[in-house]
């Protein structure tokens, strides 16, 4: 009986991983192809790495989205650690239910809307005040941190709601100001949180293509659109291995961040229980 | 009322020249529509160990946490030092609180939590060691001092909490149920060792719980708190002997309650006829109520005396028979569950004070017993 549903759980596993992989898998086996051609194995071969490092317009399009990813993640961690810590400190104030839906109505809004309403945003300024001007890289990091901040928001607000609020209070009442409190207090113990929103703006900007294909300008090419733009011309062995190169540069971050996470568990929980044999 | 009250040396609330440390004036809290301290008023004094005693919800947290400056009272006014506490927010108080979680802060060891307050006040480094040194010699914890919080027990923790509210030196320290996540072996020993600390460095404390055995334990005073209003306030044995309500008398130790109505009333004792009982007590204290009033009598059970036989002396009052329904063996303690002729139970404790051995002649279930106690045991209150 065991042994059947033990059978049965490691079939459904390998079907859920087969159902989630297989398409990555294919993807990197095919970006070592000696052939042109996607579908056809010819080979192996690591050319299309060698021709993608050579590809300028793929390099510097990298080099924006990087760039233009950490600046967003780094304006959305701020603005949504703000958001965050307003919205789980200050219970009572005008308009907090209306800030609180408006916070997190990025995240179920559809993208086309957003990207839309960026770009119109964005004319009708331009025509006022006269700036932003034209369609650019500042456009698309304003853009990008307004639909992250959202998500930054939502992650610090739901740990600062399990931070114990005394810990704060016990900080002023030692004689600390409110700021200090908070940068030498609720900030170093909600790190974790904002590293956690960091790379998740990070990456949702990393991979951002409709939003961004409103609001993009001459000149301002993210990574996703060149892709987007040459998967429309057909798929070429050097767009795999640029993702499997993303792919690979994702897999060790979560895979490190994971480890990481694993061990401090580990000790706390060795040192809590050490603490108790030495309560006995 | 003229109560037989025991000689005790001079306490400063008995004073009327001396000046209260904190003065809490007509104090009303509001949250929304919920009234949670409503028109308290209280002195307490320099030195004290006073504690605030009430069930969860009655006031006693929000009472603590307006004289730390977390909460703004809604209407009265607060002074502390002689100084008016309104509009003065907590880092410029001179208080320090213990919080019931402890709070320590967890990213910090506790040599870092302890020196927190004292590097706010922006001291020299030398003195910063020096203080934190001296203090955690004081709760002995020098040996964890490189620990983090998470690495401690429970005790521990409590003790670095002390430590990190003690070492700025306040002048006013309050605690917010100190004892409450200790298991009860720790929490005798440190009940004591609290007060040791709180005499030797001569700070006043205001301590809230809801345990009146840690109240009582610590206090100098107690303050009994009911829905936001303080019912009684008076030394413990002030509180537990002379309760000036059924909810006091009740919410102190345990007690039997019997309704009666006043049938004497003259300056040193009444009498009080209860259908209940089945009698009359003939209580040695007066009490200022109309005659014919309907009160109730308290009476403790460990000051019932319970026997085979009739007490010695003829008076037809303070006795009563009746049939033991319950015994309960607490091993210090027996507690006997008689059923009285109108059917109320009464609770009466007997200490142990011979070992019960099998062939020992014990009162035991079914028997006829008789109860008595003495004219000045009863307590008469009016509300």
């Amino acid at each position: 009986m065991i042994g059947r549903r033990s059978f049965l759980v490691t079939t459904l596993m390998a079907f859920g991983f087969a159902f989630l992989y297989i398409p990555i898998l294919s993807m990197i086996v095919f970006s070592f192809n000696e052939s042109r051609l996607v579908t056809v194995w010819a080979g192996f071969s690591t050319k299309w790495y060698v021709e993608l490092f050579q590809n300028e317009q793929i390099i510097n399009a990298a080099k924006l989205s990087l760039r233009i990813a950490a600046i967003n993640a780094t304006g959305a961690v701020i603005l949504g650690t703000l958001a965050g810590f307003a919205l789980s400190r200050f219970r009572r104030f005008k308009g907090r239910t209306l800030m609180t839906g408006m916070t997190t109505a990025p995240l179920v809004m559809p993208e086309v809307i957003t990207g839309l309403s960026m770009l119109l945003l964005f004319v009708a300024m331009e025509h006022m005040f006269g700036w932003p001007a034209g369609r650019g890289v500042t456009t698309i990091t304003i853009a990008h941190i307004t639909f992250s901040m959202a998500y930054v928001t939502v992650v610090i607000q739901s740990r600062l709601s399990t931070l114990d609020e005394s810990l704060e209070e016990a900080a002023m009442d030692l004689g600390a100001r409110p700021w200090k409190v908070f940068a030498v207090i609720t900030l170093p113990i909600i790190f974790p949180a904002i590293l956690a929103g960091w790379l998740l703006a990070f990456t949702l900007s990393w991979d951002d293509l409709v939003i961004t294909s409103f609001v993009s300008g001459p000149g301002s090419s993210t990574l996703p659109l060149v892709i987007f733009s040459k998967v429309r011309l057909g798929v070429s062995p050097d767009i795999n291995a640029l993702a499997t190169l993303m792919v690979a540069v994702v897999a060790i971050g979560i895979v490190s961040a994971g480890l990481y996470m694993q061990r401090q568990e580990r000790r706390r929980e060795r040192d809590v229980q050490a603490a108790l044999a030495a309560n006995q | 009322m003229a109560n037989p009250r025991p000689e005790q040396k001079l306490e400063p609330w008995k004073d009327p020249a001396a000046t209260p440390y904190i003065r809490i004036e007509k104090v009303t809290k509001k949250f929304g529509d919920f009234v949670a301290v409503d028109d308290v008023s209280l002195s307490i004094y320099r030195g004290e160990i006073f504690c605030l005693l009430g069930a969860s919800g009655c006031g006693k947290t929000t009472l603590l946490r307006m004289l730390a400056g977390f909460e703004e009272p809604t209407a009265g006014k607060m002074w502390i030092d002689g100084a008016d506490m309104q509009g003065i927010p907590p880092y410029k108080r001179p208080v320090n609180m213990m919080f019931q979680s402890y709070a320590l802060f967890p990213h910090m060891t506790v040599e870092q939590n302890v020196a927190f307050g004292l590097k706010q006040d922006k001291l020299p480094r030398a003195e910063i060691k020096d203080r934190v040194n001296a203090i955690l010699e004081l709760v002995k914890m020098t040996q964890f001092a490189g620990r983090k919080p998470h690495q401690l027990s429970g005790g521990q923790r409590q003790r670095v909490a002390l430590a990190r509210s003690l070492v700025k030196q306040p002048k006013l320290m309050l605690l917010d149920e100190p004892l409450g996540a200790l298991d009860k072996k720790l929490r005798e020993h440190t009940q004591f060792e609290l007060v040791n600390i709180q005499e030797k460095l001569g700070v006043t404390f205001v301590v809230v719980t809801h345990d009146q055995e840690e109240a009582m334990t610590l206090a100098s005073r107690i303050g009994v708190m009911n829905h936001g209003k303080i019912v009684q306030v008076g030394t413990p044995s002030d509180i537990y002997e002379f309760p000036i309500s059924r909810f006091v008398a009740d919410f102190v130790g345990s007690v039997n309650m019997f309704e009666g109505t006043l049938i004497e009333d003259e300056p040193d004792y009444v009498r009080v006829a209860s259908k209940e009982l089945g009698g009359n007590f003939y209580v040695n204290h007066g009490v200022s109520a109309p005659p014919d009033a309907t009160v109730w009598v308290a009476l403790r059970p460990e000051k019932i005396v319970i026997a085979r036989e009739p007490p010695a002396s003829d008076d037809e009052d303070n006795r009563v028979r009746g049939v033991v329904k319950e015994i309960a063996y607490l091993g210090d303690v027996s507690v006997y569950l008689v059923q009285l002729a109108s059917g109320r139970m009464v609770r009466v404790t007997r200490p142990n004070m011979r070992r019960q051995a099998a062939a020992f002649d014990r009162i035991t279930w079914d028997e006829e017993v008789w109860l008595s106690w003495d004219p000045s045991s009863p307590v008469v209150v009016t509300q």
